[in-house]
């Protein structure tokens, strides 16, 4: 162990094979970890980008009236900050950032099945990122229909809905290679003797996201190109006057999106289950019971998608059975969230930063996630339909579900993404600020929805004044935290101390070679014929890090 | 590539198990293709369900309309696209007997034929664009409303069909290429399978698309 060993840092693989210019070793590499780089700095722009939009939109209704964006304006700016933070940060977040990096070493492979198609997804995003961008500063301007491109006025609007489109059915595509890859890289590259029952959870949920990616997002691919073409040649399909149904585009829209949902939480969970075993020094409570479960919520996911539609006009049966099938999705969610306590019951619990957002993660999502059931419920969602309710009840579940476990995920690999430690005191803090700000931004809005505060509009009633203005102090408070995170996690690149190779005494196979890992990771693919979280006496039960390094034992 | 002897690892009780080599991988190529063929599946899937929906609340106008395509042209694009699935697939057999003369000529028998569907196709439509019947003509806009849909679906998906006919064609001259620079050979043809899967495919959504659009005009 005395020679320096080099890192992905250090080499790399091309399309071209070898490449002296530095930035070309970067943009056309074909390692995975090196991609996986690649997205998390983009996506991070992006991410400061819209969260900077949302700070605005609250600024904005901090006061009843017009303050700093017209009608019009904030139309623009609700439609910006969700279509970049679902397209552009949410979806592809956690899969092609950490799934990228992740998935090859926790099943013990040298890279994805197909690397060269893995770097032509970033480009794709890539390409996705600039049209959304052009969008924004060409023609009449950005989209202004909010996220979902409703019909028939994604149709009519005068704003530049085709470019956005684009945008969208370009990172859809990129989304889809994703998810063959790793499809395929599940079935074809685990590491011999590792069967599905010995995969690490995190895999389970990127297997059960990427058979969404695959299944569910041509769906919304086409969608988008039919609102194209319908704006671009007026085929009709969506436009009530030549017999066509604004209702079928919401359909069709939601058979993706609903599913998109799960495919942003899955992943999400999959984290949950990787750091608590770690830091509670244990074995998860019910392994199956939670692997099966991601599945299963892949599989139930797509038959919901009707709940988004219950005041769109519906027959009362369909509202009746999507109602059922929805309030079906909590129980494998709800296994999870059991198995994840009791995994925490009676453990010895080592509280750094990942462990704390995780136990964050898990009060916010249960908020989110049981405010879901309420709103699934049909009498009571045709009160609640279209108010703050719904954004409270989304915010919970997206941000502080799927972005908090991106969160963790960024601070508990730091050390195998950077190789070096990032500063425990100060990250906690971040961590408070946020939790702190988070809640204070979105809770309130519960009862300003409630009490009839509707979404989207750039105006409200002097009664709401109140909950805007606490949800204006939260939302500065969240948005100082995110900012001092990410100096937190950035200074720590050049000044943090230098990791050693399982810092948190955790039991997966990433953690058994060094950070940052060399390329193509494993050295020798080491026989997996034990599970993936056996502890002993609190520390891992394996370790192969000289096995797979290929040097010899010390004793 | 050189062919390695696959790298090995032992297990406790000694027995040898093979490590995938991803960069030479048969069937990670054969599986990863067929998911992709899934979410071409999907994709056309999605504009059927949208043509059942709409067939389904106004069938009588769908059957008016469909009366007015050319059944005679469709019938022989249906021919022309069987024929070259069939040239296809004997291409592919004659490059796995290492006989990659008469595969080259195969290939390019389909790819005459894909020319020859794309032609008839440029024929129909140009007749319905002539008649002025295109989506958002003033002709058609005049119609009823299911008419109006029917033509609708058929440019777009016809379109969409045509599309990959042309992908089709595209990949295949690159496989000519690949051959020739023997980066395709009689043990190496995954991409030659792969493109074959991909034009039964596009064979298979138009033998959906020839009854749904042409042969309802026949009944009522």
């Amino acid at each position: 162990m005395d020679e320096k060993s080099l890192s992905f840092y250090d080499e790399t693989h091309t399309v071209f094979g070898h490449h002296h210019n530095k930035l070309f070793q970067w943009i056309f590499s074909i390692d995975h970890k090196r991609i996986a780089i690649l997205y998390i700095i983009v996506m991070l722009l992006f991410f400061v980008f819209a969260i900077s939009i949302g700070l605005t939109m609250r600024m904005e209704l901090f006061f009843p009236g017009e303050q700093i964006l017209s009608p019009d304006r904030y139309n623009q700016a609700f439609t910006l900050h969700g279509t970049i933070m679902i397209f552009l940060f949410v979806v592809p977040g956690i899969p092609a950032v950490f799934g990228n990096f992740l998935l090859p070493l926790l099943i013990g492979a040298r890279d994805v099945s197909f690397p060269k198609l893995n770097l032509l997804s970033w480009w794709f995003y890539l390409l996705g990122c600039v049209v959304a961008l052009t969008s924004l500063f060409s023609g009449p301007g950005f989209a202004d229909t909010g996220w979902t491109f409703y019909a028939p006025y994604s149709v009519n609007t005068e704003t530049n809905v085709v470019l956005a489109l684009t945008a969208a059915y370009i990172l859809g595509l990129s989304s889809i290679l994703t998810g063959i890859n790793f499809v395929v890289t599940v079935h074809r590259l685990r590491a011999p003797g590792m069967n599905f029952f010995k995969m690490p959870l995190f895999v389970w949920g990127l297997y059960s996201t990427a058979w969404i990616q695959i299944l569910a997002t041509p769906v919304v691919g086409i969608t988008l190109l039919l609102v194209i073409i319908e704006r671009v040649f007026g085929i009709g399909i969506f436009d009530p006057a030549k017999g066509g149904d604004p209702i079928l585009y919401q359909h069709l829209f939601w058979i993706y999106s609903h599913p998109a949902v799960y495919l942003m939480i899955l992943p999400a969970f999959g984290v949950v289950s990787e750091i608590l075993p770690t830091f509670c020094r244990k074995t998860i409570f019910g392994y199956r019971s939670i692997a099966i479960s991601s599945a299963l919520i892949a599989i139930i996911g797509y038959l919901v998608w009707g709940h988004h539609l219950f005041t769109s006009g519906m027959s009362e049966w369909t509202k009746i059975i999507f109602s059922f099938l929805t309030f079906f999705v909590s129980i494998p969610t709800g296994i999870k969230f059991f198995d994840w306590v009791a995994t925490m019951y009676k453990a010895s619990i080592v509280f750094k930063t990942p462990m704390l957002w995780v136990v964050g993660t898990i009060i916010t999502f249960a908020i989110g996630g049981l405010t879901g059931i309420t709103l699934v419920t049909l009498g009571v969602n045709i009160h609640l339909h279209d108010t703050y309710f719904v954004v409270a009840h989304f915010h919970y579940t997206i941000f502080g579900g799927v972005v908090f476990m991106l969160f963790a995920a960024m601070h508990y690999w730091y050390p195998k993404f950077i190789g070096k430690m990032y500063d425990e005191v100060k990250a906690k803090i971040a961590f408070y600020l946020i939790f702190i700000g988070f809640n204070t931004l979105w809770f309130p809005m519960f009862f300003a929805g409630v009490l009839g505060m509707p979404r989207r509009y750039f105006d409200y009633l002097p009664e709401f004044t109140i909950y805007h203005q606490i949800a204006g102090v939260g939302a500065i408070i969240t948005v100082s935290g995110i900012l001092f995170m990410l100096y937190t996690l950035i200074s720590a690149v050049k000044n943090g101390e230098k990791a050693p190779a399982n810092p948190w005494n955790s039991s997966t196979l990433e953690w058994q070679i060094d950070s940052p890992p060399p390329l193509e990771n494993f050295k020798n693919i080491p026989y997996i014929d034990f599970e993936p979280y056996e502890y002993e006496n609190g520390a891992p039960k394996h370790n192969l890090y000289n096995k797979i390094k290929g040097v010899k034992d010390g004793n | 590539m050189e062919t390695k002897s696959p790298e090995l690892i032992y297990d406790k009780d000694g027995k040898a198990h093979e490590i995938v080599d991803f960069n030479n991988d048969y069937t990670a190529s054969k599986l990863g293709f067929w998911l992709f063929l899934f979410t071409e599946l999907m994709l056309f899937g999605a504009m059927f369900l949208v043509f059942a929906f709409f067939f389904y609340k106004m069938p009588q106008e769908f059957v008016i309309a469909s009366k007015s395509l050319n059944i005679y042209l469709g019938a022989i694009n249906t021919f022309v696209l069987l024929l070259s699935t069939y040239y296809m697939g004997i291409a592919f057999i004659y490059l796995k007997d290492n006989n990659i003369l008469k595969a080259k000529k195969h290939i390019l028998f389909t790819i005459a034929l894909a020319f020859l569907f794309l032609l008839i196709k440029y024929i129909e439509w140009s007749i319905e664009i002539n008649h002025g019947i295109y989506p958002d003509s003033s002709l058609l806009n005049e119609k009823a409303n299911g008419e109006i849909l029917f033509f609708g679906l058929y440019f777009t998906m016809t379109g969409f069909h045509g599309i990959h006919i042309i992908a089709g064609i595209l990949l295949m001259i690159w496989v000519l290429f690949l051959i020739k620079t023997k980066k395709i050979t009689s043990t190496k043809y995954v991409i030659l399978e792969n493109v074959s899967l991909y034009w039964d495919l596009v064979h298979l959504v138009w033998v959906f698309l020839f009854p749904l659009f042409y042969i309802i005009g026949l009944g009522g």
